[in-house]
């Protein structure tokens, strides 16, 4: 069953066509990665997700609610840490969390226990007197973890959680992602193609305001992962030779090659598998490297979305 | 939704950020000096080397309509002014630092936030109008003589007033602006519309200044009388606010 349910939802800011007809589907609990390379239209989903903007045309239902008519419904369903988490700088994270906390209803005794808490899991206790404008980055990132988890949300939408972090900073706050899972559905954006390989279940592509693909991460790698083999030789004239007779075959898509390593894709592996390295051998190659190339999330992005948004 | 208790950030927020001070601290010193300064500007005057007798002669004997006019004109010129600038960046520096796009994710209705900093400046300046009154009776009590209490109380009732109008009127343009700039340009345009044009005599009687004269005029035992003034001024307030909080629900931030 959907938590998160939007269906042809645009959204225009004059002639740009910042959504344009999404349709997005999340199931319950999962940790679904909403992929794209900048200005996609991921912040403006999520931004509508959140009630802070309003579509063009289209409908959104989070956790039951009716986004577009949800009053004060949806704001209890979910939480939300924006690309760039804002704060009162005079504050301190205990005075800020007991605030949130307030503000969702948590009496005094749930309040003190899910602050300390909270602090804990984001390691911050011993900041958690200090006044929270003199933090960094990270630390705030860290905080707006902590924020958007005070009152235990059915659906958690990171707007690029990782992104500006140091890589320090952006294991923390992944590994707190992944410590999330089963307890709430989580709609992570990000152009950063490691963090939704190591964290996400489905992942969802985006383009130009809409929807490319949506998927489970294995059936999206299976369905759109180009089989491939490399083979790295010293001898590169042997190994350029070999390439050329290997082109002839009927098994073989394509082969390419640089710096002494020829990339082989193929169209049936298992043929290739038992051929591959009698092959070699039968041209006289002495080889360095022999690997079956693992299918990854890149190549079905650049598939997809092209070269130029890579990350 | 959450109205105490976003009302008691924004108070926290007055006292942290240094606004109530600021407020509370001009307001008391014109408040304390204005009697002073009725009661001895006359002497520091003649005592000027070189003044001649005669000339000397011609400052008049300060009284405690002189006290009364220098409090009223002081705490009108400041007042009006701090109302404008302490209120013009509180919703627009929100939108623009985030904060409020962080907070109206929760459960924070955009009405209680924007009647939350309006109901918080005004208690601020209430208190500080409050103690700065205070200061102001008792000076010109022990250099002149005690005002009445009824009167004058109504008259810092109306120059409050005078105030929330300035204040609701700059909330307003915290709220259409989309950065500072706009904001304390929109805020100036309110100043002179309100109190510039408010000033014209064929149209006076019906603008907040008129309330300042009324108040003084009770103090001092005159008979002007601003109805209509103050039947307008709160519905400028009324207005404004609901305005505000129309026109920050249908924002996007």
């Amino acid at each position: 069953m959907s938590t998160v349910h939007v269906e042809k939802m645009t959204k225009y800011y004059g002639a740009v066509h910042a959504l344009d007809g999404l349709d997005l589907d999340v199931a319950a609990g999962t940790v679904y990665g909403f992929l794209g390379p900048n200005g996609a239209g991921k912040t403006t989903t999520l931004r509508i997700l959140t009630g802070l903007a309003r579509p063009t045309s289209g409908s959104a239902i989070v956790a039951g609610v009716d986004v577009l008519h949800a009053g004060s419904a949806l704001s209890p369903k979910i939480g939300h840490l924006p690309e760039e988490p804002a704060f009162y700088p005079w504050m301190t994270p205990l005075e800020f969390l007991d605030y949130l906390g307030r503000l969702y209803g948590l009496s005094t005794t749930q309040r003190k226990s899910r602050t300390k808490e909270l602090l804990n899991l984001v390691r911050m206790e011993d900041v958690s007197r200090r006044r929270i404008g003199g933090f960094s980055r990270g630390m705030r990132q860290r905080l707006g973890v902590a924020a958007a988890l005070i009152h235990h949300p059915e659906v958690l939408f990171l707007d690029e959680p990782a992104s500006a972090l140091d890589p320090a900073g952006r294991k923390e706050v992944l590994d707190l992602i992944e410590n999330l899972r089963g307890q709430a559905t989580v709609v992570m954006s990000t152009h950063i193609l490691a963090d939704v390989e190591r964290v996400c279940d489905v992942v969802g592509i985006i383009a130009k305001g809409k929807m490319l693909v949506q998927s489970r991460r294995e059936e999206l790698l299976e369905r759109y992962a180009v089989p491939a083999f490399e083979v790295e030789a010293d001898d590169r004239a042997a190994l350029a030779k070999w390439g050329e007779d290997l082109k002839r075959l009927p098994w073989v898509t394509a082969v390419t090659s640089q710096n002494g390593t020829l990339r082989i894709i193929v169209k049936d592996v298992k043929t290739a598998k038992a051929a591959l390295l009698a092959g070699a051998v039968g041209a006289g190659l002495v080889l360095n490297r022999y690997e079956e190339i693992r299918p990854s999330l890149e190549d079905v992005f650049l598939q997809l979305v092209g070269t130029e948004s890579i990350s | 939704m959450n109205f105490i208790t976003v009302f008691r950030k924004e108070m926290l927020e007055q006292g942290r950020t240094y606004r109530f001070l600021i407020v509370a601290a001009i307001l008391v010193i014109f408040g304390l000096s204005s009697p002073a300064l009725a009661k001895f500007t006359p002497e520091m005057l003649k005592a000027i080397p070189g003044v001649p007798a005669n000339v000397q002669s011609l400052f008049p004997t300060p009284t405690v309509v002189d006290a009364v006019g220098q409090y009223v004109k002081n705490m009108v010129q400041f007042g009006v002014l701090l109302a404008l600038l302490m209120t013009m960046g509180v919703v627009v520096q929100e939108k623009e630092r985030g904060t409020a796009a962080f907070f109206l994710t929760r459960p924070v209705s955009r009405e209680t936030f924007i009647l939350a900093k309006y109901a918080a400046m005004a208690v601020a300046f209430m208190a500080s109008l409050a103690i700065a009154a205070l200061g102001c009776w008792y000076y010109t009590y022990v250099l002149f003589e005690p005002i009445a209490w009824g009167p004058y109380l109504t008259l810092n009732g109306l120059m409050l007033i005078d105030f929330l109008v300035y204040m609701a009127l700059s909330l307003l343009c915290s709220t259409i602006a989309r950065s500072n700039g706009i904001a304390v340009g929109l805020a100036f345009v309110a100043l002179i519309i309100v109190g510039g044009i408010g000033a014209l005599p064929s149209i006076s009687d019906y603008f907040p200044g008129h309330l300042i004269s009324w108040g003084t005029s009770l103090v001092l035992g005159g008979d002007i009388t601003a109805w209509p003034a103050l039947w307008i001024s709160l519905g400028v307030i009324v207005v404004a606010l609901a305005a505000a909080c129309l026109i920050f629900r249908r924002q996007e931030v």
